[in-house]
């Protein structure tokens, strides 16, 4: 009996009687991190790591829920389970489970290079590794972290010549946490939108230390506005809500923006590939460092990964999973924020 | 190069017309004079001719990068674009080398054309080593071609208005016809008085807007002309000093696909300009669009070609006459000495004056107007009276009236990734029709769908593949699209039997299911009414 089974709940640990991030409701769920694909509604118990505890109950409500630390063992019917950075976003974490001496490691989303707030990806020696594969085509070769920020910089610096306000579009969390990095040495003057106002504030509260945005609101005035920067989720550019923001630039910041057809769908004036993901060579690198000589490839470009690394003698397969629906959040949703 | 590699990229990225328009402006005021003919060159289709393979550049960028052939096509079906890919995949470079001209990069490519392949791979190695990322695109694109980054013809006409401060009209006749980029200077091609030694050079034609009212909102029915709107190739025919010269729409110079217009080009006096349409007739009726296209894309003609898709010329206005540029003079006037001249010549085989039709009062017309089908005709044209000849798509004198199309309802069964925008994204489909329990694919179709349709089929696509062959997936016959098309043809080349005329999407029919779609039958019986 395999440790990890897949079935239409989610990935399923039946000696230790828990699921891994699940897309239906069930007894125990281990969460790797927060965002709504990986953290669903309605099971009974849930796991995870203490800097993803605030949003899971901000996302999901009064829930039964237990945090660790990174490292931290706890045992489920003799079961080992720990939690390891994944480097995705804030608290995300790598789910490590050990029985007799046989050891899975589920990454669920991460990235290789350390962006200064999620953690640092520490590669976990196993003998199965289950990876995301968001990214997993050569064409994926992320520019350090340190360039697209300066580059995002000199976008906002040119627009403030230009007398106009700079909207940047990021996940609402995650992304729009680690670009304040690149906007606070150009501008303390930020404002987001209610969806992140919420994600930010409940991080701040738990402890962890962002700088002072402020929320965009109905009765600031439109001068308030002018060359600052404003950070929203993807969907609010297509609404009428961008309107207070006149005369302003727009921008994604996305790993999609490395392709051209995807950027210029967007309809937006400028796209920074500044990813949560790791690159072709990040995944590789990752995969190798883990030893594994089995790996299930999730969400992603399953096939070409998995193709790839059965030719290179490390046994691959695809496993059909429900994440990989990235985060958007309808303005609908969040109308009373307006 | 850099000044090329941005403003392709301020091209790409903009999104209103005012911020292209002031790129180009920008680049046409301050670039290298050569390269400003070959941006005008290149952005008017006339590449030269191509020095690399495609093959070949993937092949060179396979060994560069020792990637699997399958990953490097995974990843081009994934981006879309070859120029694209080969650019991304490369290991990024340091990009401090001298910044050359891009018409240095040119005239390279040119020369290569007659290097050997050692030579060529030798070059473009060493200019993927040396440019930056943005750089590395467009010099691939030079290379394959069709930037597709939104500036049409009046688009450029307008920045080189604005550049030069010279009037539009005039730019877009001087930047018309044959020149060659290798010898033209900017100066020559805009400034100085050489159009009138080029014998060649056709007229920007003029354009039509679609009606989409009623034609009563036009005013008075005795101020129009109607004719046939003919589905052909829309053309000038040039004879000045004794030569013909024939130009289609998309500026390219077809003289010699089209010999039978030597049979009465005698019988036309020099200083003659005609616009009319290229179509394929038989005695003086228009045949089908699809007899036209097993002519055109051929270089050389067969006499069997000829008997079996005759191609004759509809003329339906004079731009040029007695050496005279004409096109301020009224429709009505140009027609009445059209009608004369081609009178005086309608003994001859292969040109027609294409009728107007006489009409009493807009209801009339538009009774007429249902006929266009049987006529090989797409509609009607509206063209006013008293209006000049313009340049481009102007609102106002001429109108375009469609018939509206052929419809099918048809299930989605096939799915691949587009180009461009619409990289990585399921845009292109193909359909099928019921014969039987049986599903009997018969189109292809592109177009047709919003932005955010796209992206629900899309999503669509990836949840429901039944199998994947190479870059296509085979999807579960469950989305029921209403198909549109202008005509229809026998085709022994397709599993249906039939060859659709500018197949696209209508309408997502979301209240349809799969069993309510139409038949083979159905097609059938359409090409036995609309097909011979």
């Amino acid at each position: 009996m395999a440790l990890i089974t897949f079935t239409d709940q989610g990935l399923y640990c039946e000696t230790g009687q828990f699921y891994i991030d699940p897309w239906r409701p069930v007894d125990h769920a281990i969460i790797t991190h927060a965002h709504s694909d990986h953290a669903r509604w309605g099971s009974g118990h849930y796991l995870c790591h203490h800097d993803t505890l605030p949003i899971l109950r901000l996302r999901l409500g009064n829930i039964q829920v237990q945090s660790v630390a990174w490292g931290e063992a706890v045992y489920k019917n003799g079961v080992k389970i720990s939690l390891h950075p994944a480097g995705h976003i804030i608290g995300s974490s790598q789910i490590r489970i050990e029985y007799k001496g046989e050891v899975y490691v589920v990454s669920g989303d991460y990235k290789t290079e350390p962006d200064g707030i999620s953690g640092s990806f520490e590669p976990v020696r196993c003998h199965t590794f289950l990876t995301e594969s968001t990214f997993a085509l050569p064409i994926y070769q992320w520019e350090p972290q340190e360039t697209m920020f300066n580059k995002i910089g000199q976008w906002i610096t040119k627009n403030q010549q230009e007398g106009k306000t700079s909207v940047l579009v990021a996940y609402s969390l995650g992304k729009a946490q680690r670009i304040l990095q690149a906007i606070t040495p150009i501008t303390k003057n930020i404002f987001v939108h209610g969806a992140i106002w919420n994600t930010h504030k409940t991080l701040q509260d738990h402890g962890i230390y962002l700088p002072d945005v402020q929320k965009v609101t109905p009765d600031i005035p439109r001068e308030k506005f002018r060359s600052s920067v404003v950070i929203a989720p993807p969907g609010a550019t297509e609404s009428s809500w961008m309107k207070r923001f006149q005369p302003f630039s727009s921008a994604v910041c996305s790993g999609w923006m490395q392709v051209r057809g995807n950027f210029r769908r967007n309809n937006t004036d400028a796209g920074f590939a500044l990813s949560d993901h790791a690159d072709w060579k990040g995944l590789l690198s990752a995969i190798e460092a883990t030893g594994a000589t089995k790996v299930f490839v999730t969400h992603g470009f399953q096939s070409v990964l998995s193709r790839y690394l059965n030719e290179k003698g490390i046994e691959a397969a695809e496993v059909k999973t429900a994440y990989g629906e990235e985060e958007t959040i309808s303005l609908t949703e969040n109308s009373d924020e307006l | 190069m850099k000044a090329f590699a941005s403003l392709v990229q301020l091209l790409g990225n903009a999104t209103g017309t005012l911020e292209k328009l002031n790129a180009l402006s920008h680049y046409f005021s301050t670039a290298h004079p050569k390269d400003r003919v070959w941006v005008i060159a290149i952005f008017s289709g006339r590449r030269p001719k191509r020095a690399i393979s495609t093959t070949q550049l993937k092949q060179w960028c396979i060994e560069s990068t020792h990637l699997q052939e399958w990953l490097f096509e995974e990843c081009y079906h994934t981006v879309g674009d070859l120029a694209e890919t080969i650019g991304l995949l490369l290991p990024p470079t340091s990009s401090t080398t001298e910044n050359l001209p891009l018409h240095y990069y040119i005239e390279r490519l040119i020369q290569l054309q007659n290097e050997d392949e050692e030579e060529k791979k030798k070059f473009i190695i060493n200019v993927w080593k040396e440019l930056g990322k943005d750089e590395l695109f467009v010099f691939n694109k030079l290379i394959t071609g069709g930037f597709r980054i939104g500036v049409s013809q009046k688009m450029m006409v307008n920045a080189l208005a604005k550049a030069t401060e010279l009037d539009a009209s005039l730019i877009a006749h001087k930047i018309s016809g044959n020149w060659d980029p290798q010898t033209i200077s900017f100066d020559q091609l805009l400034l100085h008085d050489h159009g009138n030694n080029d014998d060649s050079k056709p007229y920007p034609f003029y354009l039509a807007h679609a009606l989409d009212g009623e034609p009563h909102e036009l005013g008075e029915p005795s101020e129009w002309q109607a004719e046939w709107k003919w589905d052909g190739i829309r053309g000038q025919i040039i004879k000045r000093k004794g030569t013909h010269y024939v130009w289609s729409r998309g500026e390219e110079l077809m003289t010699d696909k089209f010999p039978e217009y030597s049979s009465f080009i005698n019988s036309i006096p020099d200083g003659t300009v005609l616009d009319g349409e290229i179509m394929p007739a038989k005695d003086g009726q228009p045949l089908p669009f699809s007899v036209l296209q097993t002519r055109i894309g051929r270089k050389t003609i067969t006499k069997k070609q000829l008997v079996e898709a005759p191609i004759a010329f509809f003329a339906y206005d004079l731009l040029e006459w007695e050496g005279k540029d004409i096109r301020h003079v009224a429709t009505g006037e140009r027609r009445a000495l059209l009608e004369d001249l081609i009178t005086s010549i309608q003994h001859q085989p292969n040109i027609f004056l294409s009728p107007s039709i006489h009409f009493n009062n807009w209801n009339e017309l538009i009774s007429i107007r249902e006929n266009a089908r049987e006529k090989y005709a797409e509609g009607l044209m509206l063209k006013r009276k008293k209006g000049p000849y313009q340049v481009g798509r102007k609102t106002g004198d001429w109108w375009k009236w469609k018939i509206d199309p052929l419809t099918i309802d048809a299930v989605m069964i096939y799915a691949q990734k587009g180009h461009g925008r619409r990289s990585n994204l399921y845009t292109d489909y193909t359909f099928a029709v019921k014969d039987g329990d049986k599903l009997v694919s018969f189109t292809k179709a592109y177009s047709g769908l919003t932005d955010k349709e796209f992206a629900q089929v899309d999503a669509f696509v990836k949840n429901n593949s039944i199998e994947k062959f190479g870059p296509v997936r085979t999807v579960k016959p469950e989305l029921v699209f209403e198909i549109a098309f202008e005509g229809i043809a026998a085709s022994n080349r397709h599993k249906s039997g039939v060859a659709l005329r500018f197949p696209r999407i209508n309408r997502w029919r979301t209240d349809k299911k799969p069993d309510e779609i139409n038949t083979l039958d159905d097609l059938k019986q359409l090409l036995a009414v609309y097909g011979k």
